[in-house]
């Protein structure tokens, strides 16, 4: 077996070292009734070229994203990655390296986290983020759980713009913890008074902009109506480039920002890894869940970083921790840094600007589809059609046709009256020929 | 001595630390500022096209002023991440004997698979239909899983061990409701020695936390549970092989005795590389177990995750897994995404999991087939105990002498009035070119060091860890303090001020202008 240095005389003579006769003293804990007396019914060890075999016969069972004319967003979004980013974060000493628990030889982790912490605080208009959650609906639930740690309430009001995926992370999490969730209807115009259901006793509200829908949200009435009820504003995104051209969510009030990564360096990868962006005021830093990098400096007086506000976390503070959080996305939050390193501002406005074109352009041609109609109105690289039809059966034959356009609401919210809506993300990596293809195809199945 | 170009060969008497150098870089070890020191606002490294003009859609939400974000050109951000890298200690730079971490080797060919395109290209809401190969990988993978843990289902989705241990005790939470116990049974048996996720995962879904002692062994006993157990027992979350490295001896009885109970048996699978292809937790009477396929499984650590934590489920809890799951239809295979008409009870997460991982742990299996896994546990507990028997004289153990499973627990008595530490060891190890073993974990163990070789060292790269070991010990119990109190001095930093850090926390960078004004 390629991975396992030892020969049968290493075994041997390590075995004679130790001082048993065989490996399987070295087991005699198990008890004798529940040792296996034959191996367990699975193939034997294959060669890599067998197993590169297998595993690309299954991979040619899908069809990619960048083979066909692509559309698909509600959560994850294609973008083009920088070759760049893959090679830089396939470094050994990044790869393999784990959390950076002894922090003299883990400055390379410590410090791109703390660039991380800086990209994302500036991004989201917050004061500190931290160094990564699972993804964005795991953050979002965490997010609910701070609040009510920092308000002392227990009841959630999600928005009906929330990605219904979040929602149920978010309804999980707290019907198992014993909290409240007031769900408002599924929203696609983005028209609901989250304000009026504003009482004494909830705690947060959850509002995604761009919502699922692809509705831009004005936070700022609804950021004050929140801090007069003493309750606060939970905002969330699922497209981090948004934030390059549309206005952040700290300047409109929010008091914990958490969103999806994904789109900034990381790939589709059927739904993870991904990597979820949390960012709060100073004033809860205390009440954050996740690992934390800090500045300080080493023996010597130079500078360095380590992880810290650790009484916060589950391995100082057990039952009484933030959150039971330990791996994050390190990897994938590197892939962010390098990427908007990359991109910097100008980069990062500009391929914003790119992805909104794009979709504007897309809108505007599917408006004037018979039958067809925008039901968004303002929004950034995605937005909602409602069709003639049913949108599920219109995307099965698109996906014959090799186009794969978009996800219809039933999907994530079956049984809602919302089947003859199909949700639509143009970005960068869609072309002309791509958008006019899915215009020509769309005309002939409606 | 000259050669023919008049160029010395031989070096002369050096001693680095009299030759500081300009610019503070060490040759190969570059100082490197943050990013937002060298990084511009009007720099990119990616070149886009200029956007057509369009009518903005944006309504009235266009940002205004600037972000604060800095830019480098491809050549300046390639440089600045590599030097940044060089400060890291990985996997493949030595030994990395991090316990309860499985920190083993990761095979490229892993790498390779999740990054083909119908696995890394696909998205997680495109028709069912045209990923029928990625769900078919999952099944798979399911497979292997439920094969080598005798268990008849798994849930993938959780995100990493937390999230699987969390996964885990939700289903326990939704069973205990569904037999109309949810108000009674409320208390979480956890042993003192327990990872930290445990009492933090009982107690973020509103279980209260009730500590289990260990014998003066290290294992749990059965009698000891029973007396904790009553009839506001939910379930007992036991790791196994446990943290002190030890294979619970009665663990058997005490899942009877939980069963008995009417309570359930968690399992924290962290240490399954101990045991894959020997027993099956399904045999031993488990009811729900993650598995972290960051550590058995290979898939990289990443500096902190991406992780994965599939739990695998007893008969008793298959009914409350979570959703997404995979159904079978004909010759299809469909992902169920909503709950209705089932007893699932709900999300763990958007989408269907940590895909990328799925893929790189179905490498790994596919590479070892039944025989490797098998071989891989047993040179793993091999590993640990030729490093036990090679340390036992020198270094103190808490349990006494007996084997270990794939990691090797000692404690602080050794260093008894030496005037070192274990966190002393741990930093004198990084000079010697190691990455320090756990330190002072579990805490049932005082000053514990904690040391897991994993399958992936040679004989001839355990040699040298132990008479590097030897060395570091002898050089404590002589008196040479220095060697330890200082350490590390070959590190690219020296030791760092926690103390400074949590006390006025800085969590980014702020520009020096508005430093100074604050």
């Amino acid at each position: 077996m390629r991975y396992l240095p030892h020969s049968e005389t290493d075994r041997a003579a390590m075995l004679a070292r130790i001082g048993v006769a065989s490996v399987d003293e070295l087991f005699a804990d198990i008890p004798a009734a529940r040792r296996l007396k034959k191996p367990v019914d699975l193939p034997l060890a294959q060669s890599e070229i067998e197993v590169e075999r297998s595993l690309a016969a299954l991979a040619g069972r899908n069809v990619p994203a960048g083979s066909v004319p692509f559309f698909v967003g509600a959560g994850a979004y294609r973008h083009h990655v920088p070759a760049t980013v893959d090679h830089l974060i396939q470094r050994s000493e990044f790869l393999t390296s784990y959390t950076p628990y002894q922090p003299e030889i883990a400055q390379g982790t410590l410090q791109y986290l703390f660039e991380f912490q800086t990209q994302v605080a500036a991004l989201t208009g917050m004061d500190v983020a931290n160094a990564s959650m699972y993804d964005g609906s795991t953050g979002t639930g965490e997010a609910v759980l701070m609040a009510h740690r920092v308000t002392r309430r227990r009841k959630a009001v999600l928005s009906g713009g929330l990605h219904p995926h979040y929602a149920e992370v978010v309804r999980t999490l707290s019907d198992m913890a014993g909290d409240t969730v007031v769900a408002m209807p599924p929203d696609p115009e983005g028209r609901e008074d989250l304000a009026a259901a504003l009482d004494d006793g909830v705690s947060c509200v959850v509002v995604q902009n761009p919502d699922v829908f692809g509705n831009l949200r004005d936070l700022t009435p609804l950021a004050a109506a929140c801090k007069a009820r003493g309750a606060l504003l939970i905002a969330v995104f699922t497209e981090a480039v948004s934030l390059g051209l549309v206005e952040s969510p700290g300047a409109m009030g929010a008091d914990i920002v958490v969103g999806e990564g994904q789109s900034i360096g990381n790939g589709l990868n059927f739904g993870g890894p991904y990597v979820g962006l949390f960012a709060t005021r100073q004033q809860y830093v205390r009440q954050m869940p996740g690992r934390l990098c800090g500045e300080t400096v080493d023996a010597g007086g130079n500078r360095g970083f380590v992880l810290t506000l650790s009484t916060r976390e589950q391995h100082i503070r057990r039952e009484k921790a933030t959150s039971n959080i330990c791996t994050n996305s390190g990897l994938c939050a590197l892939a962010f840094t390098i990427h908007m390193t990359l991109l910097g501002e100008a980069g990062l406005r500009r391929l914003a600007e790119l992805n909104h074109a794009n979709a504007v352009d897309l809108a505007e041609r599917l408006e004037k589809l018979p039958g067809v109609r925008l039901v968004t109105r303002a929004f950034f690289n995605e937005f909602t059609l409602r069709l003639p039809v049913k949108a599920a059966p219109v995307v099965e034959k698109l996906a014959r046709r090799r186009i794969l356009a978009g996800v219809p609401v039933s999907r994530l919210l079956p049984g809602a009256g919302l089947d003859d809506c199909l949700i639509l993300a143009s970005t960068e990596i869609n072309t002309d020929s791509d958008r006019a293809a899915l215009v020509a195809a769309l005309a002939e199945v409606l | 001595m000259l050669n023919n170009q008049g160029r010395p060969t031989a070096p002369g008497p050096a001693d680095a630390s009299a030759h500081p150098t300009f610019t503070g870089n060490r040759a190969l070890l570059q100082q490197e500022p943050l990013l937002f020191e060298i990084g511009r606002a009007e720099t990119t490294g990616v070149d886009l096209p200029v956007p057509p003009k369009v009518k903005s859609r944006l309504g009235k939400l266009k940002r205004s002023g600037v972000i604060g974000l800095v830019g480098l050109s491809e050549p300046e951000t390639m440089r600045h991440y590599v030097r940044l890298s060089q400060k890291n200690y990985g996997i493949d730079t030595g030994m990395f004997p991090l316990g309860s971490c499985t920190m083993k080797h990761n095979p490229r060919l892993n790498e390779k698979m999740a990054r083909l395109p119908g696995f890394a290209d696909v998205h997680p809401l495109q028709p069912q239909s045209t990923v029928q190969g990625a769900i078919a990988l999952m099944e798979q993978l399911s497979h292997w899983l439920m094969t080598l843990t005798g268990m008849p289902a798994v849930a993938l989705s959780p995100k990493a061990g937390a999230h699987g241990e969390l996964a885990g005790m939700m289903a326990i939470k939704a069973a205990i409701a569904a037999r109309g116990e949810a108000r009674t049974r409320t208390v979480v048996l956890v042993p003192d020695s327990a990872h930290g996720t445990n009492p933090a995962t009982a107690a973020l879904i509103g279980f209260s936390v009730r500590a289990v002692p260990a014998d003066a062994d290290g294992t749990v006993r059965v009698a000891e549970v029973k007396k904790l157990l009553g009839p506001d027992v939910a379930a007992i979350m036991l790791t196994n092989p446990n943290t002190c490295g030890l294979f619970e001896p009665q663990i058997v009885e005490i899942a009877a005795a939980m069963h008995q109970a009417g309570a359930y048996f968690y399992c924290d699978g962290a240490n399954f590389n101990a045991i894959v292809g020997k027993t099956r937790p399904g045999d031993l009477g488990i009811d729900a177990m993650h598995i972290n396929l960051h550590k058995t499984f290979s898939t990289p650590h990443g500096g902190g995750g991406p992780g994965s934590g599939p739990v695998v489920l007893s008969d008793r809890l298959a009914a409350f897994a979570p959703v997404p799951f995979i159904r079978r239809k004909g010759d299809r295979l469909e992902l169920v995404e909503q709950r209705k008409g089932s007893k699932a009870f709900g999300r763990m997460t958007a989408f269907h999991g940590q895909m990328g991982m799925y893929v790189r742990a179905m490498a790994y299996m596919l590479s070892h087939g039944a025989d490797g896994m098998k071989q891989a546990s047993e040179d793993a507990v091999l590993n640990a105990n030729y490093i036990k028997a090679g340390l036992a004289d020198l270094m103190s153990q808490p349990f006494g002498d007996r084997p270990c499973m794939h990691e090797a627990l000692f404690d602080d008595v050794w260093l008894k009035d030496t005037g070192v530490t274990t966190l002393d060891v741990a930093k004198a190890m990084i000079d010697e070119g190691y990455h320090p073993m756990t330190m002072y974990f579990p805490l049932v163990v005082h000053g514990a060091m904690l040391i897991e070789p994993t399958e992936s060292e040679s004989k001839a790269a355990l040699d040298l860890f132990i008479m590097a070991m030897r060395d570091l010990a002898m050089a404590a119990k002589r008196g040479d303090t220095a060697r330890f109190t200082g350490a590390p001095y070959h590190a690219p930093a020296r030791r760092l001020d926690e103390t400074r850090a949590a006390r006025s926390p800085v969590l980014k960078w702020t520009p020096p202008k508005a430093a100074a004004a604050e």
